[in-house]
């Protein structure tokens, strides 16, 4: 899997890092997604997935395979 | 459908939708509508619709048009048509800097930094509704308090005011329960109240939201202006208050209606998450929903909609789509994803949303803890709605345990 972030779609709601704190980060500045891991563990997928799924910029993109 | 339906569209049962949305989602996903105020506007129930709309940047909810419709019934419309909601901005790459500017103060991280704090007012506040003996009101005893003192501390006013927020908020959210002198007056009061305070906080500034807002300088130095700041802080006290506060109340309602929900909790508490988003999916009083003014004609579905149409979105009839959630009538505290629009989409998002999220679930969490035996105190169909202003919430949530 890879995940793509857009910085310009981000709202900075913070959706993502409650959810895959080990994947996703925000800036300390301004609250911008901040993308830990770009290929992150197998384990992780289905949660990285709903991030994307519920993400309110449409901000993560999930590549699969 | 019926010319002209009235909107908000009344619902005798408090936790549940009216069948009308059902029937507009079905049969008519664009449809007119008379607003409080008389005017007419245009009501969107599909999830996609909602969605298309409150994430398209180049429409927000200022109604200051002239042609705008007025959302209330005081004369000049209130909240979302007032001119104090101008000062901030509200679009474009202005609106991208105040967010930015105010939003790193509610990362998820630094929510999750305040959770001790929080869990610790909840307790607190359960010891004295346990106190005080059963019957307890969850949402004067709990769901008002805890935001207020929450957001407070971040803004850095004094939570002993929270009486005169709690009014002052409630008129800035008028639909049709004030006159429109009463509100003047109350804002005219709210804005002098904010304006000392930061006089005060000025010359002793403290580490708080607020004194940093002002610390950063001026336009000229990439911060905010000094009323910006001050209308940012009576936006983040109403918004941070009302909202959240109802929630409270509206999920431990929903949850309790159907007590088997509860005990699933108790059983497996790695569900509060879920069971949170799916309140907040689920709640079908969440109010008024959100307006949004087209500056510019869009297609909808398959209906053109002409500039200068005011556009109203039914955040909570969306989420009961059932072409994007299965199942969407039922509750299911571990659904997954949730996408649901309680929040709203797109650049306006709320900014709040970590932490309305996070008090949420450290509510539930030291309630099954503290108060496992919780249970309604009236049947369901007892519980009263909130009548006349833009957001929605419970009368009362009357409890024992
Ligand atoms: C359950 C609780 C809450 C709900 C359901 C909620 C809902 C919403 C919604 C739907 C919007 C979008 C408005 C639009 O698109 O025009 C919004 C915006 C906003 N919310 Fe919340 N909110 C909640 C809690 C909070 C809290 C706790 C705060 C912060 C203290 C907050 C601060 C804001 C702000 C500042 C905006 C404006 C954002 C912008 O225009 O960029 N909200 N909220
Ligand atoms: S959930 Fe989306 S909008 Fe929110 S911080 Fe993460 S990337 Fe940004």
């Amino acid at each position: 899997m890879k995940v793509i972030v857009d910085e310009d779609r981000c709202c900075g709601a913070g959706q993502c890092v409650l959810l895959a704190p080990q994947v996703f980060d925000q800036r300390e500045e301004d609250g911008i997604v901040v993308l830990l891991n770009a290929e992150p563990d197998e384990g992780r997928h289905a949660v990285v997935r709903e991030a994307a799924a519920v993400c309110p910029g449409a901000a993560i993109e999930v590549q699969e395979g | 459908m019926k010319q002209d339906l009235s909107y908000p569209i009344p619902s005798d049962a408090a936790l549940e939708p009216p069948a009308e949305w059902a029937e507009l989602r079905g049969e008519c996903p664009v449809a007119r509508v008379k607003l409080p105020s008389g005017d007419q506007a245009t009501l969107l129930t599909r999830y996609e619709d909602v969605k298309q709309v409150l994430a398209d940047p180049r429409f927000t909810r200022l109604l200051t048009a002239p042609d705008a419709a007025r959302l209330s019934a005081t004369d000049d419309g209130g909240l979302f048509n007032s001119e104090m909601a101008q000062i901030l901005p509200d679009g474009g790459e202005e609106h991208l800097h105040w967010r930015r500017l105010v939003g790193k103060w509610f990362t998820a991280k630094r929510m999750a930094a305040l959770r001790p704090a929080m869990a610790e007012i909840a307790e607190r506040l359960i010891d004295d509704m346990v106190k005080r003996g059963a019957p307890g009101d969850l949402r004067a005893d709990l769901g008002f308090p805890l935001p207020v003192y929450v957001i407070c501390d971040m803004l850095g006013v004094p939570a002993e005011d929270r009486e005169r927020f709690s009014y002052w908020s409630d008129t800035l959210l008028n639909l049709t329960r004030y006159e429109k002198a009463e509100v003047e007056a109350a804002q005219h009061e709210f804005f002098q109240y904010m304006s000392a305070h930061l006089t005060a906080k000025r010359a002793e500034p403290g580490d708080d939201l607020l004194s940093e807002l002002l610390a950063a300088g001026g336009p000229e130095q990439g911060g905010l202006s000094e009323i910006q700041v001050l209308v940012t802080g009576m936006a983040l006290l109403v918004a941070g208050h009302e909202t959240t506060a109802n929630m409270i109340g509206k999920m431990v309602a929903m949850l309790l209606a159907d007590r088997t929900r509860w005990e699933r909790l108790l059983e497996d508490p790695s569900l509060i998450r879920t069971a949170v988003e799916e309140s907040l999916r689920m709640d079908a009083n969440s109010g008024f929903g959100l307006p949004r003014y087209l500056s510019e004609g869009i297609e909808v579905g398959a209906t053109a909609l002409p500039r200068g149409t005011t556009v109203v979105c039914s955040m909570a009839a969306a989420n009961r789509d059932e072409s994007v959630f299965d199942a969407a009538g039922e509750m299911d505290l571990a659904r997954k994803p949730n996408p649901h629009l309680a929040f709203g989409a797109g650049a306006h998002s709320c900014l709040g949303q970590a932490l309305a999220r996070t008090e949420l679930q450290v509510v539930l969490e030291v309630l099954l803890r503290r108060l496992p035996s919780l249970e309604l105190a009236v049947s369901p169909a007892e519980l009263e709605r909130v009548e006349g202003l833009a957001v929605g919430g419970l009368r009362t949530v009357p409890v024992r345990w």
